[in-house]
């Protein structure tokens, strides 16, 4: 069991890593993965090819701090954080969690956790190709509510 | 001497990736003075609320302790995943 965290131009093969989670231990029956892929549509414009920029000092420190604050919460047996940068295509693969656990709960739970944090810590940009040329997007609010979530349920 | 990085939309709106500050900043906010004067264009993206820092990579604010040495980082929300 060794997790993988990444941060790679190169795709990745969905397949080859749900293989290398299902081979991880007996003990985890559960598999969840999530990718996120370039759309065609954006925040209200077409968007052509996505060019995504990142701090490459502080990218992979930030995805390890990010799953170990998720494996504080639960339990897991592998983890597979894979994140691409630079210029990708429509219908390109973004980024790639997977995990395994003894129970569904966990599983979902942390690859939920992973992307909401993912999503407003690790420093990554994204500037979109449109019609009326390159621009930055710009942050959402409804991905800053998603980490919010977590730090109210920690009330509870 | 301090390293400065910029990044996203931060890094075109000052236009350059990175500056270095040979003036000693004991405090982010202080640095964020000292860029302000060397540019003064740059103010308003460095007051920007939603302008994060990160100090020696990991993120910080304006009370950050500064060092000689260090690596300071200024840019926007992040729009990864």
């Amino acid at each position: 069991m060794q997790d993988v965290i990444e941060v790679q131009t190169e795709d990745f093969d969905q397949g080859a890593l749900y293989d290398a989670l299902r081979h991880d231990s007996l003990a985890n029956g559960a598999i969840v993965t999530f990718s996120g892929l370039v759309r065609d549509f954006n925040q209200g414009h077409e968007v052509g090819d996505l060019f995504l920029e990142h701090y490459p000092a502080m990218t992979k420190v930030s995805l390890l701090n990010i799953v170990s604050a998720a494996r504080a919460r639960w339990h897991f047996g592998k983890v597979i954080l894979i994140h691409r940068v630079g210029r990708l295509a429509q219908g390109e693969q973004i980024v790639f969690v997977g995990l395994t656990s003894a129970h569904r709960k966990d599983a979902f739970d942390g690859v939920q956790f992973i992307m909401d944090y993912l999503k407003t810590e690790a420093p990554f940009w994204k500037k979109e190709s449109t019609s009326e040329g390159d621009k930055w997007v710009a942050a959402s609010a409804c991905d800053t509510q998603a980490r919010l979530k977590w730090d109210k349920r920690d009330e509870r | 001497m301090i390293q400065v990085l910029f990044f996203g939309q931060l890094k075109d709106q000052v236009n350059t990736p990175s500056v270095k500050v040979d003036e000693v900043a004991t405090r982010v906010a202080e640095l964020k003075k000292i860029l302000g004067s060397m540019h003064p264009h740059w103010r308003p993206y460095l007051s920007n609320h939603s302008t994060l820092v990160a100090v020696n990579q990991t993120i910080g604010d304006d009370e950050t302790p500064l060092s000689d040495g260090d690596e300071v980082a200024f840019f926007p929300p992040v729009t990864g995943g």
